[in-house]
């Protein structure tokens, strides 16, 4: 027993400093620290909090092999090391992100929460349990709802935590209900169990239905993105760029596992002339949806919070291709674009709060004239909103390039290929909406009687570096692909 | 040595564009003279005794497999002759434009440029290198006409450029034809072809297949050749646009073009159309020959008809390259073997050369004197704006009347030789078109004598009782011009001295 | 060494974005050295070069999941376009030496255009390419949007659009073929010599072929180019007319043509009398020149004249690339160089000289203000440029247009017929628009002789000699051009191309 339980502590570790950060800060911030200014206790948190995730990451980085317990409910790996330390790199920008925030006084649980849901993600990618997926799915999702629902001013977030809460309940409802299911044909929660269960039983279409459905939630994929919109409208500024950063990255890596590893014997094909039922042909149906619904509805959009927010589920159509591929270099793929995805998203939401709490709200009019006021920020968001439409040499082009390679070269290229000139094609569309944004940043005068942006040094320097990030890996993305691929093989998964 | 002579006018109108409205006119002067001296000395190093090329320079300049074209000048007597013509008449010219005042640096640099490109005509030696020069030459002859022109200068300056541009095109595209199937641009290598009875059966042979016979695709590649070269002389019906460009450019730039440009398109009938399409011109010849008689007779009954003297001198000048293309066409009639005509086709073509230069000369001359008149007038120069001038400026109407006369024909000047050789020529060739073209030399003495008596004898008009008359340094300026008038009236070998040869050797190298 | 043109030009843009506000001047002296110093680099290399050869400038590794490799070649007609590009970079900042509004943002962007495509005609791997293709066009839209004219959002974002949806055409295409041929590489040389299957290359011909010639204006994708063009200030129409649209051109011929050469390759039958994609493109090349020409003829804005005119002008380049024999790909090659200088003379003297000074573009108000006695030098060069333009012999355009019309008629007699006419209206639109900016003859007592236009600055003066003098070089003496062109038409790239069933 003793031996189990430290093990389990052994892999845990990382989670276990998190969660112990989380209490700490929030011990520190309610004892010490309820007179100071928010901005003070903001400061200190993020302080505490970051170290606590740059201790996770020592140890994580310093952990080496590969271990499983209790039947794949607990694993370590190269990869799931990789994943994790990537979330906490952005659940650290986030924090820095928040210490700026004026939206609560609530600074300890603000943090407590942040962190927690961060421990929730490490666990949901450390996993090859069906149980073990759901607590942690249910411990990220309950703590976003209440991220969300922070800013007990705004009506906006109350409307956006709720929506969000009742469709991740209702998800999370399908979801259980798959999982019990696939309990039930193979009488086990481990993936490698679940995975001898002959093709297309009829009960086994319904379990691949509802996890896509439930999972397809967690990643804002059309058509389970209704909340997308709202949360990313209403949420304070850090809890929305940890909704659509961290918690995405978390949810399609796992969306690729089950669906890679699990339903492996299943898999159809999307392939036009040849269609073949499977789960593959639901994911490509999901992902042209969400392109097509993303990025027509962006056209419209008049705020920027809406429009990354429609952009997040269009980029969702193009990252579920990855698990249309379903290789291990769709897998490599699909982790740069998420992660670098995340990255510019945060540096996005950055810019926008700066803006909010200087010229009240997010509309794109009050982003006039933005490159002369405040040109560090506007050069930021110049890049992140460039790397979201695919130019070069940023990520996100080569995300989407290498996203696309590794689609056709998955399967016969003549049949998939449409799905190839569908995304190419959206991805043209979009650059209307985004070069809209960077007309008003830099094209547009500044309007008449609108004060000065005074750009805080810290956002400039979060802005500065996630930019500078995005260059790189966009410039050279070796650095960050051999990572992921060496993860990737080294876990022969 | 050439290709110098060529650049030379093209520095000398970039450094008059830098020198200023006060030192253009000097400079230009300089150029001008400059080109000359270097023409004479090209006259007296040519060899009498040889008639082809010679100062012939080769370089290879586009060598690509399908369009292989070098840079190929030289000259014999015919581009000779055309060299020195262009290089006295351009100082004439100059010298008739006191008038001018407005943009004067761009005026005589536009000068130069067309001096040069008359220069590079002359001694093109293939198709491109000859297209290049006279598309080029078209630019400033326009603007020289329209910018400094008289009222209605745009619409004649317009019309010039449309007729001789569709002639152009024509000229471009049967000659675009003839090289794609021969692959030569090359004027020597086209001729012997076309001696050899080869050229239009190669030409034929790669056109093919389509509707017209191939006797008709012949007369089409010549009709284009013609259409540019026709409305350049100008060939009647052809000639519309020459008495309104005449008239309404400025005096010294008509010099230009009736002294030169007309030229070009009687040497490109001469170096051109009559080695390389002769059979297709044998062919129409009946029609051609008309078409010179008509030239110079409607032109000249036109003359009489005007009351602006330019007009009147713009007729004449049709007139007269129209004996030109009569001799031309009435050496192409017999052909071959016929060895008996020889002396008859030497004599028409030795006359085509004579009148060539010498009506270059003459209307060159003439238009001065015009020039002269309307700068003293104050614009004005109408047939009946003047009368008995001769009282007050005697001298003025000595040489304006040498001028005339030797325009008229009068032995002993010029203007004789060349209409005699080519009468003599032309008679026994062709009786008939010879003998109405006499008509034309009636009327022709009928409006030089009319000009005379209107505008230089009878009653003083009392309007030019002050008319001055010529100053010490315009006479001195014009004898050189009428001594050249007697001198080569009085020893034509001057000039027949260095082309005879070339003469002979066209008549036979075409077996004429 | 010519890798450095890329490099010097970005770095002088980022030099650029980092100046402190207010140093016009420095800006403009900055922006004009870094452009010499680019155009220098061109020359040597333009000089050095041993005819034939694919030179490498550069090549290494860069992302070996991909078998993607940072690799940098030049052959004779890299080196042209290059060349070209040199020279519309210098005259270019010469023509926008008034820009007072944000200088040196407008010569950041511009020197960031400028490495972009000194790296597209660098590139000898295809990513490379694409990288760099794309690249050009944000400062594009930028260039257009902040400091162009009539309908400038407009037009800024017509021409990011077709461009981008044009290079998605080409991206699709590329990963097509890199997938098809698995063998790991990107490089020109590496996919041009794998054997795709010819139904693959009956398919990604022209989707790569349209991709990259919705740039270089083939009819009927040509809409954003006048609209474009018309919208862009001056320095942006000379380098988008000149330089830019050729990016397309050489793509089709680098890329395109190179990869996928039986794309070419006739059908088994014929639909409304066309046999082959050959024979489609060379007809819609042939509508263009037509179109341009036609359209031309009747504009009333001075700048859409020339606008329209451009297009006229790469319908001759894509008929020339279309003849598939020597001489037509050479003077498709030497047409892109001349247009490009004619192109930016033309928007120079419209742009510049014109508009600058006069305020106003339409034909019927610029007549009367009697602009051959106000500002002659912009009249003379404008009828310089005009010839040049209509094909008059002596000048880079006749040269050009006589090889296409040459290689025509080998290989389409009946288009070269039509390609004449559309000459000969080339001729009239010209004509008309020189004649009723520069030398109307109506008069209007609107204009007070009091209120001269500002005479023609010495940097403009500067600009027009050196284009007139290189389009009058290359007019008298092609054989510069060819030397270098011709040897690397008939190297191992294309030898898809001569070999092909066409011949």
């Amino acid at each position: 027993m003793n031996s189990i339980y430290s093990q389990l502590l052994h892999l845990a570790m990382p989670q276990v400093i998190v969660v112990a950060t989380a209490l700490l800060v929030m011990a520190v911030d309610l004892l010490f620290l309820k007179q100071s200014a928010t901005r003070t206790r903001f400061a200190v948190a993020a302080t505490l909090a970051s170290l606590g995730c740059l201790a996770a990451i020592a140890r994580i980085v310093t952990t080496c092999g590969s271990a499983s317990i209790f039947n794949g409910m607990l694993i370590a790996n190269p990869l799931t090391h990789l994943v994790q330390v990537a979330l906490l790199v952005l659940t650290i920008f986030t924090l820095l992100l928040s210490v700026n925030s004026t939206f609560t006084e609530h600074v300890g649980e603000f943090v407590l929460l942040l962190l927690v849901a961060t421990a929730g993600m490490m666990f949901l990618v450390g996993t090859q349990d069906l149980l073990v997926i759901f607590i942690s799915l249910e411990l990220l999702s309950l703590s976003a709802y209440i991220l969300a629902a922070f800013n007990k001013r705004s009506l906006q977030s109350w409307e956006a935590a709720l929506k969000y809460f009742l469709f991740g309940g209702m998800s999370a409802a399908f979801l259980l209900f798959g999982f019990s299911l696939l309990y039930g044909l193979s009488n086990s929660t481990g993936f490698a169990h679940i995975a001898s269960v002959p093709a297309l039983n009829p009960l086994l279409v319904i379990a691949i239905v509802t996890t896509a459905i439930g999972l397809g939630f967690k990643v804002a994929a059309a058509p389970f993105h209704f909340w997308a919109p709202d949360v990313y409208q209403g949420a304070p500024a850090p809890s929305a760029a940890f909704i659509a950063s961290g918690s995405k990255v978390a949810s399609f890596f796992i969306f690729f596992q089950l669906m890679a590893l699990r339903f492996a014997g299943a898999e159809g094909s999307a392939a036009l002339p040849h269609f073949v039922r499977g789960w593959v042909p639901v994911v490509a149906l999901m992902a042209v949806a969400s392109m097509l619904l993303g990025n027509l509805v962006a056209l419209r959009q008049t705020g920027l919070r809406r429009l990354l927010a429609y952009s997040a589920i269009a980029h969702a159509g193009y990252m579920l291709l990855a698990i249309v591929g379903h290789t291990q270099q769709s897998l490599a793929a699909l982790l740069y674009y998420v992660i670098t995805y995340a990255l510019g998203t945060i540096g996005a939401f950055a810019v926008i709060s700066v803006v909010e709490d200087q010229r009240g709200s997010d509309q794109l009019s009050n982003f006039d004239g933005l490159g002369k006021q405040a040109p560090a920020l506007s050069f930021g968001l110049a890049i992140f909103i460039l790397s979201l439409a695919g130019i070069p040499p940023l990520a996100g082009f080569f995300a989407k390039f290498f996203l696309f390679v590794t689609l056709l070269q998955s399967s016969a290229p003549a049949g998939i290929v449409w799905l190839v000139v569908l995304a190419i094609a959206m991805s043209a569309v979009s650059l209307y909406y985004y070069l809209r944004v960077l007309k008003r940043v830099y094209v547009a005068p500044v309007p008449a009687g609108a004060a000065e942006i005074k750009s805080p040094l810290l956002s400039q320097a979060i802005v500065l570096i996630l930019a500078g990030s995005v260059i790189l890996f966009g410039a050279a993305p070796h650095l960050l692909l051999r990572w992921i691929e060496a993860a990737i093989t080294a876990s022969g998964s | 040595m050439l290709t110098l002579l060529t650049l030379l006018p093209v520095l000398g109108a970039l450094v008059v564009l830098v020198a200023g409205k006060n030192l253009a006119r000097a400079t230009a002067f300089v150029f001008s003279f400059a080109a000359l001296a270097l023409t004479l000395v090209l006259w007296f190093h040519f060899d009498r005794g040889s008639g082809a090329l010679q100062f012939v320079e080769t370089r290879p300049w586009i060598q690509l497999t399908q369009l292989n074209v070098d840079y190929h000048v030289g000259v014999d007597g015919l581009g000779l002759l055309m060299l020195l013509l262009s290089a006295i008449v351009v100082p004439i010219g100059m010298a008739a434009s006191s008038q001018i005042q407005q943009r004067v640096p761009l005026y005589y640099a536009l000068i130069l440029l067309f001096q040069a490109c008359l220069f590079g005509t002359f001694i093109a030696q293939n198709f491109f290198l000859f297209f290049l020069f006279w598309e080029l030459s078209l630019i400033p002859a326009f603007f020289l006409i329209k910018l400094w022109g008289g009222p209605r200068a745009t619409r004649a300056a317009t019309q010039f450029l449309v007729y001789t541009m569709v002639g152009s095109v024509a000229m471009l595209l049967s000659f675009l034809a003839i090289f794609l199937t021969t692959h030569t641009f090359d004027f020597a290598q086209l001729a012997a072809l076309a001696q050899n009875n080869q050229l239009m059966p190669l030409v034929l042979g790669n056109l093919a297949g389509h509707r017209f016979t191939p006797h008709h695709i012949a007369l089409l590649l010549f009709a284009g050749a013609f259409l540019g070269f026709a409305v350049k002389v100008p060939l009647f019906p052809f000639h519309t646009w020459l008495p309104a460009a005449y008239s309404e450019a400025p005096t010294g730039i008509t010099i230009l073009l009736t002294g030169a440009m007309s030229k070009m398109g009687v040497y490109g009938f001469l170096r051109i159309l009559l080695p390389i399409f002769y059979p297709q011109m044998q062919q129409v010849l009946t029609p051609l020959l008309w078409l010179a008689a008509a030239t110079i007779v409607f032109s000249a009954y036109a003359a009489l008809a005007q009351k602006d003297l330019k007009r009147i001198f713009a007729y004449s000048s049709i007139n007269h390259l129209g004996y030109c293309l009569l001799a031309i066409f009435a050496v192409v009639k017999f052909t071959g073997a016929d060895a008996g005509l020889t002396a008859e086709k030497s004599a028409a073509l030795n006359g085509v050369f004579l009148q060539m230069f010498n009506h270059g000369l003459t209307a060159a001359t003439l238009f001065w004197f015009v020039a002269l008149l309307e700068k003293r007038s104050g614009g004005l120069r109408g047939l009946n704006d003047f009368g008995g001038l001769r009282k007050v400026a005697p001298v003025f109407t000595g040489l304006m009347g040498i001028a005339i006369f030797s325009s008229l024909g009068l032995p002993g000047l010029n203007g004789f030789i060349g209409e005699f050789l080519i009468f003599k020529g032309t008679f026994p060739l062709t009786c008939w078109a010879t003998s109405l073209a006499v008509l034309g030399l009636l009327a022709t003495a009928l409006f030089f004598l009319t000009v005379l008596q209107r505008v230089f004898s009878g009653p003083l008009n009392p309007k030019w009782a002050t008319f001055p008359d010529l100053t010490t340094g315009e006479r001195l300026t014009l004898i050189p011009a009428i001594a050249l008038m007697f001198a080569l009236g009085l020893c034509p070998q001057l000039v027949l001295g260095v082309v005879n040869n070339t003469v002979i050797q066209m008549v036979q190298h075409l077996r004429f | 060494m010519l890798a450095w043109t890329i490099y010097i030009s970005f770095l002088g843009a980022a030099a650029m974005f980092l100046l402190p506000k207010g140093s016009t001047a420095v800006a403009r002296i900055l922006a004009l050295l870094t452009a010499a110093a680019g155009f220098a680099i061109a020359l040597s290399a333009f000089v050095h070069h041993r005819t034939g050869e694919m030179l490498t400038v550069t090549d290494a590794t860069w992302i070996p999941s991909l078998g993607i490799r940072y690799h940098l070649a030049a052959d004779g007609i890299s080196l042209s376009l290059i060349l070209l590009t040199g020279i519309i970079a210098i005259t270019g900042i010469l023509f926008s030496w008034n820009i007072e509004d944000r200088t040196k943002e407008f010569f950041a962007f511009y020197l960031l255009l400028i490495g972009a495509v000194y790296g597209v005609f660098l590139s000898y791997d295809l990513f490379l390419l694409f990288v760099f293709y794309e690249i050009v066009i944000i400062p594009k839209y930028f260039l257009i949007a902040i400091w162009g004219s009539t309908r400038r959002e407009y037009g800024a974002m017509k021409l990011a659009i077709y461009s981008f949806v044009g290079s998605a055409m080409v991206l699709v295409g590329l990963i097509a073929a890199y997938v098809v041929a698995g063998s790991h590489t990107m490089s020109l040389g590496g996919l041009a010599g794998y054997p795709f299957s010819p139904h693959f290359q009956m398919l990604a011909f022209p989707l790569v072929f349209v991709g990259f010639a919705i740039l270089a204006g083939l009819w009927p994708f040509h809409t954003w180019a006048p609209t474009g063009h018309v919208a862009a200030p001056t320095a942006a129409s000379m380098l988008l007319a000149g330089v830019v649209m050729k990016l397309g051109a050489y793509g089709c011929l680098r890329v395109a043509m190179t990869l996928f050469p039986l794309g070419l390759a006739p059908w088994s039958h014929h639909i409304l009398g066309l046999g082959s994609w050959r024979d489609v493109f060379a007809l819609l090349a042939v509508v263009g020149i037509i179109y341009g020409a036609l359209v031309a003829l009747v504009q009333k804005d001075f700048k859409f004249v020339i606008g329209y005119s451009s297009v006229s002008h790469m319908g001759f380049i894509l008929l020339g690339l279309m003849t598939l024999n020597q001489i037509g790909l050479s003077g498709a090659v030497v047409q892109m160089f001349s247009h490009g200088i004619l192109a930016g003379l033309l928007f120079a003297v419209v742009g510049r000289m014109v508009y600058a000074r006069t305020h106003t573009r339409e034909l019927s108000a610029l007549g009367p203000m009697g602009l051959n006695h106000t500002i002659p030098f912009a009249a003379v060069t404008f009828v310089i440029a005009g010839m040049a333009s209509m094909g008059l012999p002596g000048f880079s355009g006749f040269v050009a247009e006589l090889m296409i019309v040459i290689g025509a008629w080998h290989a389409f007699p009946a288009l070269a017929l039509c390609v004449g006419f559309g000459i000969l209206i080339g001729v009239v639109y010209v004509w008309r628009a020189m004649q009723k900016a520069f030398f109307s003859e109506s008069r209007s007592a609107a204009l007070p002789p009091g209120h001269p236009l500002p005479p023609i600055t010495i940097p403009e003066k500067l600009g027009a000699i050196i284009l007139i003098a290189t389009s009058v070089l290359i007019g008298i003496y092609p054989q510069v051009l060819l030397n270098i062109i011709v040897p690397a038409l008939n190297g191992p790239l294309f030898s898809g191309i001569r070999t092909g069933s066409w011949q």
